[in-house]
């Protein structure tokens, strides 16, 4: 049971055996290992939190629950007399989603002379890209390279990436640092210039580049600054709520919907990208997320309810350390720059049970496994159980001042509610962290049905295969954003739309009425239902 | 169980945990959310809040999703500012303090009161990077602004009109161009890619077969 007693009682564990676990490294897993770890405890394994797609490009295969519902439902616009006729963007390309990925792709596109505008839900940078701590991989130090990288995310992704795309992160990684670099991100570095580089879980080499843990952050302001300073066009509040097609069946534009009035808007375009993000706020399996407000997966329906078929949807990352204490940030994400710079993950016996610095999928499951029956090494809290993370190692190891310096949104967010964690120990449990699969593109971005489509970012299925390492997700935002502008943009040039229709939206709805499915709701979802509870 | 407070949001009162933030609390009374709500993590500057304890006379800023929701708290949030963002051309504009004097001529009309300061959630010193802002002195006002969140409370509260988030966006980008040196090993690593140094490479190892991959994988050497 929880008691504060108890916690602090097992804080004086975790400071008694911290010196001589300072003094040994925990053994990595073998391959075996993880893989019955993994089977046993991952929620990817089990068969709870699934179903089975009846309908659409991915028929037959397993998709998780709250997306198979929205995926299986009608769209909010059938039966809604929309004029296509009335166009009030007309545009070369439509960017949908003003994250990482969108804004990369619009500052490309713009930069290649296309007409480019972008629309998004919420406001520019409400986006997961601007919620990440740790770190960005690039194989840019001399004891390493773009195969190194290679051969690290294709093994944490278990050999599933598609390597065409992975080939791609990792070679494209340093020129995206450098175009960051010359945009002004102001990256960790010595006095030289030198990059301060740390490792992530499951890396070989240190790779992983940062701003402080606003590494994200940072990225992002800064993307979001020069989209402006362009004069990109971004209309915020400003949903995609379908795609729009032509004759031809390529795709033409977007209906967009104002998020505070209901207006409808049509927005015409020779080039769509979709670069939506993730699906956090679904909270699969019942999770809380590190994820942002407008986390939905609208982007993906828009997709599959055209005709672009997914991949990898039913795999889910969730990300090992989300913050389990106290209640108020129930989830909230902590950097996995927390173990990169030496905290070791104890139980409430103050046991190192694992190595710090395994992949997530192996290092999540690995604390589920510690909080479960079946070991019963977790602390209690008011949540339920958690593990600590050993935080006052890091000032040890590196000097004092330490986390201040190198991880103050960590220290700022446990300092708001008592908790020092130079002096003590933080809890921590799995939190919804990444959507490892969703639409499927080729090597040059685009969907492989729908004309003209083309998907970035979380969006995209297949670029890490069925786990991805840290520091890959803000990585592939900025190369896969760049490459669908550019793309994009050369592509706008040779399209000739034809007569713009909404005929998909209607076909979609008579085969879910033959296949008997009804569930009662209409996507994409937009924004998670809080209204009037006590949520996660 | 645990303990109700009373909450006012808009004036508006509601009894609600009082273990929740000022944002899911906002949510536990029923409200459904378009403005004022983005990461709801503390990274994203969307929710901006001020409020007074009735019976005080301080008035409070925060981020919504930050707070603790508090007896006796009477909200209002601040979920749009009208903060001034000029444009530049990165390319065009260098690290000399005329930039700042053009773009923000306003940060020179300071009149020292720290409102802004006192506002900040993230609690930085937001007039002494303006005061770096002011002598040119872009590196400092670079570190000491990088925390900021771009919530607009010091834009709110500034009897200038001076929207600090913007200074110091402008500094930080002059200070990653302009005044830190470049990474050496990042501009030779660009240069070999494109000369093609890496290719052979690569392909040996995607050319491997499956298994061979995962052998190569499982007994790789880590980096100490």
């Amino acid at each position: 049971m929880y008691t504060l007693a108890n916690m602090q009682e097992s804080i004086k564990k975790v400071e008694a055996t911290r010196a001589q676990r300072m003094a040994n490294e925990p053994r990595r897993m073998t391959a075996d290992e993880k893989d019955a770890l993994l089977a046993a405890y991952h929620p990817d394994y089990k068969e709870e939190g699934f179903i089975t797609l009846k309908v659409g490009p991915n028929k037959g295969e397993k998709v998780p629950t709250e997306l198979g519902y929205l995926l299986e439902s009608n769209s909010r616009i059938l039966g809604v007399d929309i004029d296509l006729d009335k166009v009030d963007y007309d545009v070369d390309v439509l960017v949908i989603g003003a994250g990482g990925a969108g804004s990369s792709a619009a500052i490309e596109a713009h930069e290649a002379g296309a007409n480019v505008m972008i629309t998004t839900k919420l406001r520019i940078g409400d986006a997961n890209t601007m919620m990440a701590e740790g770190g960005i991989q690039a194989a840019d130090k001399e004891n390493d390279s773009p195969a190194q990288h290679y051969l690290d995310a294709f093994g944490g992704g278990h050999f599933a990436a598609r390597p065409e795309l992975l080939r791609k992160l990792v070679m494209e990684a340093p020129d995206a640092i450098s175009w960051l670099e010359n945009l002004g991100v102001m990256f960790d570095k010595d006095e030289n210039g030198r990059m301060v580089t740390t490792h992530g879980g499951g890396t070989s080499r240190k790779r992983m580049h940062a701003c402080r843990d606003y590494s994200g952050a940072e990225i992002m302001r800064t993307l979001r600054d020069e989209v402006i300073n362009r004069g990109i066009p971004v209309v915020e509040f400003s949903s995609a709520v379908e795609l729009i097609k032509d004759d031809k069946g390529q795709v033409a534009g977007a209906v967009l919907q104002n998020m505070e009035t209901g207006e409808y808007q049509v927005a015409k375009a020779k080039t769509v990208i979709i670069a939506t993000g993730g699906a956090g706020r679904l909270h699969y399996n019942n999770f809380p997320t590190s994820n942002h407000y407008g986390a939905t997966a609208d982007g993906l329906i828009l997709g599959y309810r055209a005709g672009a078929p997914l991949l990898y949807q039913d795999t889910i990352q969730y990300h090992p350390t989300g913050a389990a204490y106290p209640a108020q940030i129930f989830g909230a994400l902590v950097t996995e720059k927390v173990r990169s710079l030496g905290a070791m993950l104890v139980n409430v016996d103050g046991e190192a049970f694992m190595h710090p610095l395994e992949t997530r999928d192996v290092s999540a499951a690995s604390i589920i496994r510690e909080c479960s029956d079946d070991r019963n090494e977790g602390v209690e809290t008011p949540q339920g159980k958690a593990v600590w993370l050993d935080t006052p190692m890091i000032d040890l190891l590196h000097g004092e001042g330490t986390i201040e310096k190198r991880i103050p949104a960590m220290f700022r967010m446990f300092m708001q509610y008592g908790i020092d964690m130079r002096k003590e120990p933080i809890l921590v449990y799995p939190t919804l962290h990444y959507q490892n699969g969703g639409l499927e593109i080729n090597g040059e971005g685009f969907t492989n049905t729908v004309n003209n489509l083309l998907v970035a970012g979380e969006a995209v299925g297949g670029i890490h295969g069925r786990n991805r390492l840290m520091g890959n997700s803000l990585l592939d935002v900025i190369v896969f954003g760049r490459d669908a502008g550019k793309a994009a943009a050369a592509k706008a040039k040779d399209v000739t739309l034809g007569k713009m229709n909404l005929d998909h939206v209607e076909k979609y709805a008579e085969i879910l009425k033959e296949a008997g499915i009804d569930t009662g709701m209409v996507s994409p979802q937009l924004l998670p239902n809080y209204a009037g509870k006590r949520h996660l | 169980m645990q303990e109700m407070v009373n909450i006012y949001v808009y004036g508006k009162k509601y009894s609600v945990p009082g273990d929740l933030t000022i944002m899911t609390a906002m949510e536990y009374a029923g409200y459904q959310l378009k403005r004022g709500c983005g990461c709801r993590h503390g990274f994203c500057g969307a929710c901006a809040t001020i409020y007074r304890i009735k019976g005080k006379n301080e008035l409070k800023t925060c981020l919504a999703c930050q707070t603790q929701v508090e007896d006796g708290m009477y909200i209002a949030s601040l979920p749009f500012y009208p903060i001034d963002k000029r444009t530049y051309d990165i390319e065009e504009i260098s690290a000399e303090q005329r930039v700042m004097m053009d773009l923000y001529p306003e940060i020179y009309s300071c009149v020292g009161c720290n409102a802004c300061t006192k506002g900040c959630p993230q609690d930085l010193n937001v007039m002494q990077y303006i005061a770096y802002a002011q002598r040119g002195d872009f590196k400092k006002c670079a570190e000491e602004s990088f925390d900021c969140i771009g919530c607009g409370i010091c834009a709110s509260r500034c009897p200038a009109g001076i929207s600090h988030p913007m200074v110091g966006e402008l500094a930080r980008r002059l200070n990653g161009k302009y005044i830190v040196p470049k990474a050496e090993h990042l501009k030779n690593r660009v240069e070999e890619i494109h000369e093609g140094k890496f290719d052979d490479l690569i392909e040996q190892v995607m050319g491997k077969p499956i298994d061979e991959i995962q052998e190569l994988y499982n007994n790789r050497e880590i980096e100490k």
